[in-house]
């Protein structure tokens, strides 16, 4: 089975927005679309967005460090937010594990959102329907790009590849070997909702370097030193002896 | 969350809607053991189903206000295998229908006996009728609460008190108005009804009590380490990714201070509850003012209640929104 999702390296983002744009952009004139605005240019403006970028301090002043962190839906294994729905407008796809909601049904009651524990979901004002991240279905099977275009907008906009976008089933994904190898984690794993977009944590980018590293205790042959010269009697066996 | 008035009026109308229709086949059943006197079948089981139709349209009506395509409405009886709102749009037009016949059936003097049970007991089809109504009213008081209570990170709602509360505070507020409606109908059943009403009422202040009780301990299971992933005890929104409201501002925050919260709380705590009890001691006697004042402060306590039952959970998305820049 596939399950396409996101992998976000939390070490990475710059929290620069451009995955927030790009997924407004290209969504609002996409088969999702409109993503309608109220009062964009007022003193309230509100929209719909399926994508956001939000900023952390972690720590107390000095010592703290920032952490930009995206989010969007995140394509649970275990939606909680599908069986609640009462038309079956929200459902999650066999094939590739995208959950998706068909607005041709959705009723707008908003009980999906109450049951989403992320915030995923939002109700657009203008088409009265509950709308979220598509993971760019309409992009990613479109034959009629290049194939280094099939992938969600927001990956294609990441200027630091924070975002890496792949088959979390499949053992040699690029995503799930940065899951595997680089600590991937869920977000709120309590509610066992197993969301399938994983984050990659922070990483200290400082190394201590102990003495022992600077010289190796253990050196038999002395290849880290110039080798006494042998006496002219003696056989000489460069690298090997020093006899 | 936020309180949206149309689900606020939903589910006290149909409450008290239900709790009439129960407290009328309660009496039907007195009275068909003889514990109670015969009351006037077309006034007060007839007209009486009519009331209960009336609340039950209202509360139907003002669901509506709810959705965002109210036209598509019929298609959430789709999924009532896995959703509690699906069996709710299932069960409450199968329970209005059942209102409407035990009422007409009444009003039109349908008695023939369709069996007799042991004691001798003819069972005519308003039995059959009330059982069934009986069976769906508290069906549709489990499909209502178990909307709420089945969302599990919705601490303050995931619990049988939900359940409970539903139950009693609709019974409390139904048995009232049947008071109320027998002071001008069927004087003879107010005391009955009235008795009831108060019993029921006390019931609901102990599982409403005890849901405030344990909700005011209830210790939040995600907290913003699991929601971003960070394990530290200090860490801090900057902000939320943008300076306008959204959806996800709105709809889960309910806009007001702890003072009108309090406030909230100790008005539908007196007017639920004491007050009630008061009033329908009073009008036990069949003070028909008594009794109507009782149901509509109780009605109105109600509608704090159910703003209050809102308004008090706290969803775990309110982590990702607490800043804005």
């Amino acid at each position: 089975m596939t399950q396409l999702a996101l992998v976000i390296d939390l070490n990475v983002c710059v929290g620069c927005q451009a995955c927030v744009t790009s997924c407004k952009e290209w969504n609002t004139s996409g088969s999702a679309g409109p993503m309608g605005d109220q009062n964009p240019y007022g003193a309230d403006p509100t929209g719909t967005f399926f994508n956001r970028v939000q900023t952390f301090e972690v720590g107390a002043f000095p010592n703290t460090e920032t952490v930009h962190f995206p989010k969007s839906c995140l394509h649970c294994e275990e939606p909680p937010c599908v069986p609640v729905c009462p038309t079956g407008a929200s459902y999650k796809r066999k094939e590739d594990g995208i959950v998706l909601v068909d607005y041709d049904k959705c009723i707008g009651c908003k009980y999906c959102s109450w049951a989403c524990p992320y915030g995923a979901r939002e109700l657009d004002e203008q088409q009265r329907v509950m709308k979220k991240c598509t993971l760019c279905v309409d992009r990613i099977y479109d034959m009629t790009m290049a194939e280094s275009d099939r992938k969600p907008s927001c990956v294609k906009a990441c200027p630091t590849s924070a975002r890496l976008f792949g088959d979390i089933h499949d053992p040699e994904s690029t995503v799930s070997v940065a899951i595997r190898e680089s600590g991937g984690y869920a977000l709120m794993p309590e509610w066992g909702t197993h969301p399938a977009n994983h984050y990659l944590p922070r990483r200290k980018m400082r190394i201590k370097i102990h003495e022992d590293e600077l010289e190796r205790a253990d050196n038999p042959l002395k290849v880290d030193r110039q080798l006494p010269r042998p006496a002219m009697d003696e056989p000489t066996l460069d690298d090997v002896t020093t006899w | 969350m936020h309180p949206a008035f149309s689900v606020i009026f939903l589910t006290t109308l149909i409450g008290a809607a239900q709790g009439l229709f129960l407290a009328l086949f309660t009496a039907q059943s007195y009275a068909a053991f003889k514990l109670l006197p015969q009351p006037d079948a077309h006034a007060f089981y007839g007209q009486g189903s009519l009331l209960a139709l009336v609340l039950l349209v209202a509360g139907l009506g003002a669901s509506f206000f709810h959705l965002g395509h109210p036209e598509r409405a019929w298609r959430s009886a789709a999924k009532w295998r896995t959703s509690w709102l699906s069996r709710e749009v299932i069960v409450l037009p199968a329970f209005m229908g059942v209102v409407f016949l035990y009422g007409l059936a009444h009003w039109l003097d349908w008695h023939p006996v369709l069996l007799t049970l042991p004691g001798g007991l003819p069972v005519d089809p308003t039995v059959i009728l009330g059982v069934a109504g009986t069976v769906l009213a508290f069906a549709l008081f489990l499909c209502t609460a178990m909307i709420y209570a089945c969302l599990k990170f919705l601490a303050e709602w995931h619990s049988p008190l939900t359940v409970a509360n539903y139950i009693l505070l609709g019974g409390a507020s139904g048995f009232t108005l049947a008071a109320a409606f027998a002071a001008h109908t069927a004087p003879e059943l107010v005391g009955f009804l009235a008795g009831w009403a108060a019993i029921i009422t006390v019931l609901a202040l102990i599982s409403r009590g005890a849901s405030l009780f344990r909700n005011a301990r209830l210790k939040p299971k995600s907290t913003l380490r699991t929601a971003i992933g960070v394990n530290h005890p200090k860490i801090v929104q900057k902000t939320q990714g943008f300076m306008g409201g959204s959806f996800n501002t709105r709809e889960f925050f309910h806009g007001k201070s702890v003072t009108v919260l309090r406030g909230v709380r100790w008005f539908f705590l007196l007017g639920v509850f004491p007050i009630p009890l008061l009033l329908l001691s009073a009008g036990m006697h069949g003070s028909a003012v008594f009794l109507g004042a009782a149901f509509l402060v109780q009605y109105l306590g109600l509608l704090a209640e159910r703003w209050f039952f809102f308004a008090q959970a706290n969803h775990p998305q309110n982590l990702y929104y607490q800043s804005i820049a």
